[in-house]
């Protein structure tokens, strides 16, 4: 965000659309770079958490799975906020 | 191994100014005294014979030249006003589906034996077009401009250049208007940058004489224009020669009390 984008917000006027241009761009250019749609991530995103529930409980309205890019780099970032660890027995079962 | 330089001037998204900018390399190019050579790898609709004004003295093409029907010289049409110049059409536009990345590699071969340049003006899209004309490339330059359709298809193209190894890819960005920059209604140059990840080669403002010169046939870079796109691809020229040339500042020519405040306003607060 930039000084003027502060400003137009402070008063409420809509944002300057080189900035909405390049929000747009890096999402849609994350998708584009590792292929895959927006379903396929809401898919991926829902198996992550189930997974990641077996061994610690998660908050799940905080937990955000997304990709993110920099320097043409791609990289799925998740950020699962964890309540407390599940404790397990040795033979699988929760205690 | 050859010195030649093979240069694919590429895009993804049409009309960015592929063509023009192909021309205008080209000439300025031959100007500094280098051999060089645009090959139209766009043959199904070539228009880089029409930008050069020599659409009246194509004979053969790549194609005849493959096929061992005429010489490489006699396919090769030299630019009368600047003979270091010379262009090849890949081939006639009846007969499209001729080109084979093998032929390009034939072709571009033949030429690295007598150029210091090669310059491959590639067809839009990133279909067997592209993967022919992109075959015997050694280095890229993608040209895009401040929109986000063309910013998002030099993406994908500049991606399958990294996969095919072509280095180094540079950028070209063409149509800046410095005016809309300054009041951030246009992608700036560092968006542009930070997003493709690619080093700047060269800005080419948004510029009438561009259309003048085409409706000629005499690119800008022939005369003594001192237009900015004129400038803007001599700069371009230099600057592969090895040449450290500084970049155009889209808000230098708008300096003053009004460019200031504007500068504070883009500065970044997180």
């Amino acid at each position: 965000m930039t000084v003027k984008d502060f400003i137009d917000k402070l008063l409420g006027r809509q944002i300057s659309s080189a900035s909405t241009a390049k929000q747009r761009l890096q999402l849609v250019l994350a998708h584009d770079r590792s292929d895959l749609n927006p379903e396929l991530l809401a898919q991926m995103r829902r198996e992550i958490l189930e997974v990641v529930a077996r061994y610690v409980e998660i908050d799940l309205e905080e937990g955000d799975v997304s990709l993110e890019t920099e320097d043409r780099m791609t990289a799925l970032v998740a950020n699962l906020p964890i309540r407390r660890s599940i404790q397990q027995t040795p033979e699988g079962g929760t205690l | 191994m050859s010195t030649t330089r093979t240069i694919l001037i590429c895009s993804g998204k049409g009309g960015v100014g592929k063509t023009t900018t192909t021309a205008n390399l080209g000439i300025a190019l031959a100007r500094l005294g280098a051999r060089t050579v645009v090959l139209d790898a766009d043959f199904g609709l070539r228009n880089l014979d029409l930008l050069l004004g020599l659409e009246n003295r194509i004979v053969f093409t790549a194609q005849e030249v493959l096929a061992e029907t005429c010489r490489l010289e006699q396919a090769l049409v030299k630019h009368k006003q600047e003979p270091n110049l010379a262009l090849l059409p890949a081939g006639n536009p009846r007969m499209l589906e001729w080109l084979t990345p093998k032929d390009m590699k034939a072709i571009v071969s033949l030429l690295e034996e007598q150029f210091d340049y090669v310059l491959i003006d590639c067809p839009a899209g990133i279909e067997d077009g592209f993967k022919n004309a992109a075959a015997a490339a050694r280095e890229a330059v993608v040209v895009t401009t401040p929109e986000v359709a063309a910013v998002r298809d030099a993406d994908r193209v500049i991606g399958l250049l990294n996969t095919q190894g072509v280095t180094p890819v540079q950028l070209v960005l063409n149509r800046v208007r410095p005016k809309m920059m300054s009041i951030q209604e246009m992608l700036s140059v560092d968006d542009v940058t930070d997003i493709l990840a690619l080093p700047l080669l060269g800005l080419v403002f948004e510029d009438e004489q561009v259309i003048v010169s085409t409706n000629r046939g005499e690119p800008l870079t022939l005369g003594e224009s001192s237009s900015p796109a004129a400038k803007a691809y001599n700069n371009i020229a230099r600057r592969l020669q090895g040449e450290d040339i500084p970049l155009m500042d889209p808000s230098e020519a708008r300096k003053g009390f009004r460019a200031r405040v504007r500068q504070l306003m883009q500065t970044r607060l997180f």
